[in-house]
């Protein structure tokens, strides 16, 4: 019966609405037609790109997210006392990261506290640890490198990018292992006495997660530095300066936009990394993304998880524009 | 503190390349010296030898007495003025001008007054906390100078820096660098391609072509005396007109053209029957009217243009046309496009030189 209403109001709008669009149709359309966008454009692909848009950020980045913030300010319920009178907003899933069970002894939720600092630490490290690594390749292939041998360079540097990322992760740690290359190596030629358990000391770990967001530096980096003439480097060197007052007064000044953009993402992918620590990290060793990952699939527990995600979020956001304000670089110059 | 700068045979080669071959010459300290040349003859690959960016594969390069060979451009007593200025954008006029300095830590108070001090020897006081993005070409021109001064260097290096400039600007600032030159008393070592700049500013000019440096001299005896047809066809206007000796005595020579026996100097000792071109300047051409005794030739106006000062004819000539100018002075002889005229020089002002390549052939 219901069905039958809902159909009959649905021709009844129609009957209404549709000569009033008629009546308007024309006033509407030549709107349309005078915005530049849609005159450089043409309808269909200007039409096409605003939906498109709209329904991507809409659909696939803010409610989503919106959901996970909802979620987090939510008692983790069974599913029938969903939308019960239980159903309330709570504080209860971020009080949980400070200061853990009400029965705990301790005041506050040390063991997670200190996953989370050791991971925006651990992080921070990477990231400073990868901008070491990359800066002088980007440069040398930016500035120094002619043609084909930059060229080489590049394919060198994208290649091993195609093996999967477990798998790399996996040759790390035969890698690293206590019987693993660099182990026998190192005893081969003598240089140690017994193995070293590279694994425990998280080498593997930060080893593979610098590895792995190398090119996300690199390539920031190298447009930056290319962008740079390179009579600039002459000019300074010409007027007596050595090399490292070059860098530290014309080329990095100059890439500050490219290095902000790079750390930041190479810290953000670092600290939200998950399949790494885990196969990486050391036995007694926790990444922040292992607590929060956990939380979903081991505890079942959405809302705690999506609290501990969000004040990841949250600390990672709050750092990175600490950082940049540090350093003046606005978040225009990062897009450009 | 000016030196001066030796090149001792100097060849510099790229892989089978060779950019500058045998360059072999002394600029005296104090001088204001300039390579000349078209793009690609080798003079800022000379230019980058001295400053120390590239080393020579032969030879040697001394600067007051001393070899600089394995010496950094970050060692040498030169600064370079780059085509482009290469001021750094991200810091101040004073920043720039004093970076020198700041490389060499002195202190900030100290750089700040030399900086001033620079600014006022350029013409742009107060300016020193602007951005060099702020300033306009002719000023960022200066401050490219103050910068490379600032180091007190013995030689002061410049690659066409006046380039980008526009005409009246690039005018102005040949005079000011002139100017500068003489106020502070270094030897500069200045690359063109503009014959123009060469011949106003410079005390001696070095003229280049495919790495060779074809002739050494100051501007009025490159300008009077070229020794080769290249000078003769690179420095300022020339009409040649191609032919073989038919007679020669030490002094001079009569070419054998397609308009007749020609006579001109015989700078450089040609025999009957060598191939050569006879060089005569457009300023030295007359018109002739009635009997003339000799270095007559009959020709016919394709086009003439006004320019005030001057008129220029452009008569039908050998391989090229033949160029001819007249002083506005009043007393010049009007012609029409189309007449057949008839124009002679004095075999002093023409000098005949062995074939050779001409400049943009």
């Amino acid at each position: 019966m219901s069905e039958f209403f809902t159909v009959f109001a649905a021709v009844l709008a129609a009957l209404i609405i549709a000569p009033a669009i008629q009546k308007h149709a024309d006033r509407w359309w030549s709107g349309l037609t005078d915005i530049r966008f849609v005159q450089r454009n043409g309808v269909f692909i200007s039409v096409y790109l605003v939906v498109a848009v709209v329904f991507w950020v809409l659909f696939m980045i803010v409610l989503p997210q919106l959901y996970m913030v909802d979620f987090s300010f939510r008692h983790n319920l069974p599913l029938e006392e969903v939308g019960g009178p239980d159903d309330v907003y709570t504080l209860e899933n971020y009080r949980y990261l400070l200061f853990g069970r009400e029965t705990d002894e301790a005041w506050l939720n040390w063991l997670h506290l200190s996953v989370f600092l050791r991971t925006i630490i651990a992080s921070v490290l990477v990231t400073v640890a990868n901008f070491a690594l990359c800066y002088p390749i980007a440069y040398y292939m930016a500035q120094v490198a002619r043609g084909g041998k930059a060229r080489l360079l590049v394919i060198c540097l994208i290649v091993p990018f195609w093996v999967n990322e477990i798998l790399r992760a996996f040759a790390f740690r035969i890698l690293f292992g206590t019987s693993g290359v660099i182990n026998e190596v190192l005893q081969g030629l003598g240089l140690i006495d017994g193995a070293i358990d590279f694994l425990r000391a998280d080498v593997g770990l930060y080893a593979g997660l610098t590895y792995a967001y190398i090119l996300l530096m690199i390539f920031p980096l190298y447009n930056a530095i290319e962008s740079l003439d390179h009579n600039q480097v002459e000019a300074a060197r010409d007027l007596g300066a050595p090399w490292w007052r070059i860098h530290y007064r014309v080329v990095i000044p100059h890439a500050k936009p490219g290095i902000a953009s790079g750390c930041t993402m190479v810290f953000m992918l670092s600290a939200g990394a998950l399949a790494i620590p885990q196969i990486l990290g050391g036995p007694s060793s926790l990444w922040f993304t292992q607590i929060i990952y956990d939380w979903f699939f081991q505890g079942l527990n959405w809302p705690q998880g999506s609290a501990y995600a969000l004040v990841l979020l949250l600390a990672c956001l709050v750092f990175v524009l600490g950082v940049m304000r540090l350093f003046k670089v606005s978040l225009g110059d990062i897009a450009r | 503190m000016s030196a001066d700068v030796e090149l001792d045979h100097v060849s510099i080669r790229f892989g089978d390349f060779t950019a500058v071959k045998d360059a072999n010459l002394t600029i005296r300290e104090g001088e204001f010296f300039s390579f000349l040349g078209p793009s690609g003859c080798g003079k800022t690959t000379i230019l980058r030898a001295i400053s120390g960016f590239s080393e020579p594969t032969e030879g040697e390069v001394r600067i007051g007495g001393r070899n600089m060979a394995g010496i950094g451009p970050n060692r040498r007593p030169t600064a370079l003025i780059f085509q482009n200025l290469a001021l750094f954008p991200l810091m101040t006029v004073a920043e720039n001008i004093a970076f020198g300095l700041e490389v060499r830590g002195v202190p900030k108070y100290e750089r700040r007054r030399r900086a001033e001090e620079l600014l006022k020897l350029i013409a742009l006081p107060g300016t020193g906390d602007k951005l060099v993005t702020s300033l306009s070409g002719g000023q960022r021109q200066r401050v490219a100078i103050a910068r490379a001064l600032a180091v007190e260097p013995e030689v002061l290096l410049l690659d066409e820096p006046l380039s980008a400039l526009d005409l009246k600007l690039r005018q102005h600032m040949r005079t000011e660098l002139r100017t500068i030159q003489q106020r502070v008393g270094i030897t500069f070592i200045y690359i063109t391609h503009d014959q123009g700049e060469a011949l106003t500013m410079s005390d001696r000019i070095a003229v280049m072509s495919q790495g060779v440096i074809q002739q050494v001299g100051d501007g009025e005896s490159v300008y009077n005396d070229p020794g080769t047809a290249f000078v003769a066809s690179f420095v300022g206007e020339n009409n040649a007109l191609h032919g073989r000796v038919s007679q020669a005595d030490g002094e001079f020579a009569v070419v054998d053209t397609r308009f007749g026996g020609l006579r001109g100097r015989n700078t450089r000792g040609l025999r009957t029957g060598d191939q050569a071109i006879l060089f005569v300047r457009p300023e030295s051409l007359r018109l002739v009217n009635g009997e003339a005794p000799a270095n007559v030739l009959e020709t016919r106006v394709v086009n003439e243009e006004f320019e005030g000062s001057a008129r220029h004819l452009h008569l039908a000539g050998d391989r090229r046309g033949l160029a001819l100018t007249q002083t506005n002075d009043g007393e010049v002889q009007r012609v029409a496009v189309g007449d057949t005229v008839r124009v002679g020089f004095r075999p002093q002002r023409a000098v005949v030189l062995p074939e050779g390549r001409l400049a943009s052939e």
